[in-house]
């Protein structure tokens, strides 16, 4: 059977109630008549072979690039950078999209007698992985050949001693990237392209950059003008990155990048039915929602949380592409649209979500009331080209429980974000002129960024940027089922239900007020006409 | 004339400490606090003269007391039986001349300040600390031509503001209330007064990092007066101001008065660490650890066992940690006073305060009056009872802060009750 598009469902007297998620949970609602549900395309076929399509790729560059082979001598300095935890989500079945590419790249390098090779995940400001994590992304032969000799490393973005000044873009941006790679005779970038944002010269500038290169780009200036930041020609965030990139090639930065796409099979087959159209649901799908919602509702959230943690996505590749960055990210985004991109006619008054356990800076951590505010605002909302899937001054109604729990270790300048910037603003503006400098500088987050397993200092003000389109964009924000005491302290509405939320939401839209609801995750890309 | 008379009894006392149990304020039921008809007590001697209460404030210090939970330390220099309430506004009933040495006419309304010291008990010469001025370290309380007592509402000799007959004072202990204060004002003058004394007595320095513990009615108004005392150039401006306030209504009062953040007393250390840039050991989240730096000046104005070990947590090391909050016995871990070398400083009452200048000495009561004026500290009386619902009052001041309250008084004024 072949693969069918993304579809939008009008709701009518016979359609079933629609999934929502909600954190560690999930449950069915009941949408008002004429609602739309927007559902994602079905997965695309998976690459049969990917090693040898990775090596394929990798001999047949796009645009002004040889064959990486042809790039490979003895006595060079090669570096290998990759794409963190972050990506992809929720975190693929071993082998790992990045162990695939760069064991081949090493196999090439090994073939080419090039011997000084060093790895390093590309972290931006995110926080160092664990060595289990670097080996699922990497292998364990990659690990064990790399890691015990130090030449595995965690891009350091507050080491001065490993941190190339390159240059300031014709607009006045620094930028300041690691030495390392910037110095290596030819950077390889690993990239994995889970949404439209990912990749590009966004890869090295943001990846491999200090705050003082990413503060030009990651401020609320840039996310308002952003529109949205999932979609490249009209991101201010990728125009300056773009900038940025350019910069770093001119400066003779050798770059071969890599990027690879995936389908959107998220879940593995005993949570199938969570990515299918509930009236195409099974008997079996049936039965497993009935089972796992039971269960859930039975066990403590955290242990609900380790559970979906430890699942790992039967995501497949659907295409890779090596070469020049600007060639090959072309190829890339037109890829992810490919799988991901769904065309809905107009704009809804009311765009509801629920929102999952996962975004891309809690894996194998929880997911505080920042990030819940950023995967609902900043990312489901800009999930979008041309215009938002809601109406300037429309609503926004979330299911998440956004409980106040944070994890010490991962996130602990966002505690202190919570505590002691959003009980002062939730203005981005504002927060970004009196608090952020701050934090990005505070010793202690300095620290536990460097040393432990921590977000860097700045990093929950950047979650909170990324919501700035949508804040600016919004009537109102409402979350289902959240505490209401951290829902307030987001500035946004809680409601005990989604009546209650539609009754809200009338406060703002009116009583009569069109309604859309992403069906997300599969992840999707509205083509708003 | 109605009277609530605190006798010695041990049964009582017992009893008062037991209810204390199920929450503060609960002794004073069962405790030794009684509701009697007395007159007012007469004048022990020249200079002394009658006050009719309007306003008396019920103080952590009386609570501890009803409660049968204040230190021992107290036994022998307070005399039995007496009538609470140090902190009030009232009503002279004779011409008198008043603390800054100007005339009182009878029928002016005027603030007490409690400390019964030399001049109060006729003892000539003074002691040394009531001859610099400093009356609140008065080495002779328990002295003189009148029975021990710290200060008036502990001694048995002058009465207390928890009467309508009245209490006596020394001219000494007067000071004329501004017409523009109310009396809601006026009555937190003596707390107010307690907090210029520890703000002033600490050596804060321009852009340093002061947190405060506790947001009652003493950790708001020393909130209150570092912002007053700053601006009118009587003390360095801190950097930060950060006070730890359990409640919400704490929190908006303290940010209202001058604090940079106030937050939950649970996450003032790490709004400390933030704001001094420290490093924390043990504990990612750095929310109980200690710090590498911290605070310059700690104001604990709880003087718990927790509070003071929080206090010696957050404070830097050299630093200073001034016990504001009454501390009655407790057990701390002193190692880290030790090894950080930190001040830990009693912070009590009010005497003179020394200004810029060498010769700038200026009583703390007056410029507790441009405090309360300034920042309107009336606003943190929540509510005013008669003196026959004592036992409400009491209890609604033991759990002020679970209900949305910062200070209760006595309304002892004579008429409708309000």
């Amino acid at each position: 059977m072949s693969r069918r598009p993304g579809f939008v469902l009008e709701v009518d007297k016979s359609t079933p109630p629609t999934l929502f998620w909600s954190g560690e949970s999930f449950g069915l609602e009941t949408l008002p008549e004429g609602s739309r549900v927007v559902y994602a395309p079905e997965p695309m076929k998976a690459i049969e072979d990917p090693y040898r399509a990775i090596r394929q790729a990798l001999l047949q560059p796009q645009g002004d690039r040889d064959p990486l082979p042809a790039l490979l001598r003895p006595g060079m300095k090669l570096t290998i950078c990759f794409d963190d935890i972050s990506l992809p989500l929720p975190p693929m079945e071993s082998p790992d999209i990045r162990q695939m590419v760069i064991e081949t790249v090493l196999d090439m390098a090994a073939e080419a007698g090039v011997d000084d090779v060093q790895l390093i995940a590309a972290l931006a400001l995110h926080r160092r992985m664990t060595e289990d994590e670097l080996r699922h992304a990497l292998g364990d032969r990659v690990y064990d050949a790399f890691a015990p000799h130090g030449l595995l490393t965690q891009h350091d973005a507050e080491d001065p001693d490993n941190l190339l000044f390159i240059g300031e873009t014709d607009q006045g941006e620094e930028v300041e990237i690691n030495k390392r790679a910037a110095t290596s005779d030819l950077l390889v970038y690993v990239n994995i392209n889970l949404v439209s944002m990912d990749g590009g010269h966004k890869s090295v500038a943001t990846g491999l950059a200090s705050y003082r290169s990413l503060r030009h780009h990651h401020n609320p200036h840039t996310m308002q003008h952003s529109k949205s930041f999932m979609d490249q020609p009209a991101s201010e965030l990728h125009t300056a990155n773009w900038r940025m990139g350019r910069l770093i090639a001119e400066s003779g930065v050798k770059i071969f990048q890599i990027e690879t796409t995936l389908n959107n099979d998220t879940f593995p087959s005993n949570f199938a039915f969570l990515q299918k159209r509930e009236w195409e649901w099974s008997l079996r799908d049936r039965a497993s929602y009935a089972a796992a919602s039971k269960a859930l509702s039975k066990v403590p959230p955290r242990m609900a949380r380790q559970i979906f943690h430890s699942i790992r996505s039967p995501h497949a590749m659907t295409s890779v592409q090596a070469g020049e960055v600007e060639a090959v990210h072309a190829l890339t985004t037109a890829n992810v649209w490919a799988q991901q991109g769904i065309e809905v006619d107009g704009q809804t008054d009311i765009l509801t979500m629920g929102l999952p356990y996962i975004c891309p800076y809690n894996v194998n951590s929880i997911m505080n009331p920042i990030l819940v505010a950023c995967l609902g605002l900043g990312y489901f909302f800009n999930m979008y080209r041309g215009k938002p899937l809601v109406r300037e001054g429309g609503v926004v109604i979330m299911k998440h429980p956004t409980r106040p729990e944070f994890h010490p270790g991962h996130h602990p300048s966002y505690i202190d974000f919570y505590e002691q910037v959003l009980t002062q603003t939730v203005d981005p503006v504002r927060m970004h002129k009196e608090f952020e400098e701050s934090f990005a500088t505070d010793p202690w987050y300095v620290h536990l960024y460097r040393t432990g397993h921590a977000y860097h200092g700045v990093h929950p003000f950047y979650m909170w940027y990324w919501c700035a389109h949508a804040l600016t964009h919004l009537g109102r924000v409402i979350v289902v089922g959240g505490d209401p005491k951290a829902v307030r302290r987001l500035g946004f509405s809680p409601a005990s239900s989604l009546n209650d939320a539609l009754e809200i939401a009338s406060d703002v839209v009116g009583p009569s007020p069109t309604l859309t609801h992403m069906h997300n995750p599969p992840i999707f890309m509205s083509d708003v006409r | 004339m109605s009277t609530l008379l605190f006798e010695r009894s041990l049964p009582r006392f017992a009893a008062a400490r037991v209810a204390s149990a199920f929450g503060s304020g609960r002794g004073a039921g069962v405790g030794p606090l009684r509701l009697v008809e007395r007159d007012a007590p007469e004048v022990p001697s020249a200079g002394w003269v009658h006050v009719d209460p309007i306003l008396s404030g019920i103080c952590g210090s009386d609570l501890a007391t009803l409660d049968g939970r204040s230190s021992r330390y107290f036994e022998d220099i307070v005399s039995f039986p007496f009538v609470p309430g140090h902190e009030v506004v009232g009503t002279l009933a004779q011409d008198t001349t008043g603390a800054l040495g100007g005339p009182l006419p009878a029928g002016s309304r005027v603030v007490l300040q409690p400390v019964l010291g030399c001049a109060a008990r006729g003892i000539e010469p003074q002691c040394p600390a009531c001859q610099a001025g400093h009356v609140g370290n008065c080495g002779y309380i328990a002295f003189g031509h009148i029975r021990p007592g710290l200060q008036t509402g502990f001694c048995a000799d002058t009465g207390g503001g928890w009467s309508s007959a009245g209490l006596v004072a020394h001219s000494t202990q007067l000071y004329a209330v501004p017409d523009q204060l109310s009396d809601e004002d006026a009555v937190t003058v003596e707390p107010v007064a307690c907090a210029v004394h520890a703000v002033l007595g600490a050596p804060i320095a321009a852009g340093d990092v002061v947190a405060v513990i506790g947001a009652g009615t003493l950790g708001l108004l020393v909130t209150a007066a570092l912002g007053h005392l700053a601006t009118a150039g009587r003390c360095a401006t801190p950097g930060a101001v950060l006070v730890g306030a359990r409640y919400p209504h704490q929190q908006r009062l303290a940010r209202e008065l001058g604090g940079t953040e106030a937050l939950p007393s649970d996450q003032l250390g790490r709004a400390v660490r933030r704001h001094s840039r420290s490093l924390s050991y043990g504990g990612a989240a750095g929310v109980t650890a200690t710090l590498s730096g911290g605070a310059d000046v700690v104001f604990d104005c709880v003087g718990s066992p927790e509070s003071i070990a929080q206090s010696l947590a957050m404070v830097r090391p050299r630093g200073t940690v001034a016990l504001v909050g009454m501390p009655g016995k407790v057990t701390v871990d002193l190692a880290p006073l030790w090894h950080r070398e930190v001040r830990l400083a009693g912070a009590y009452a009010y005497g003179t305060e020394r200004g810029p200048g060498a010769d700038d000495a200026i009583s703390t009561f007056a410029l507790a009056f441009d405090v309360a004026a300034a920042q309107q500290t009336g606003r943190l009386v929540s509510a005013t009872y008669p003196l026959t619902r004592f036992e409400d009052a009491v209890t609604h001041a033991g759990s002020a802060g679970r209900r949305g309250a910062v200070k209760i008084a006595f309304d002892v004024r004579k008429g409708p009750i309000r």
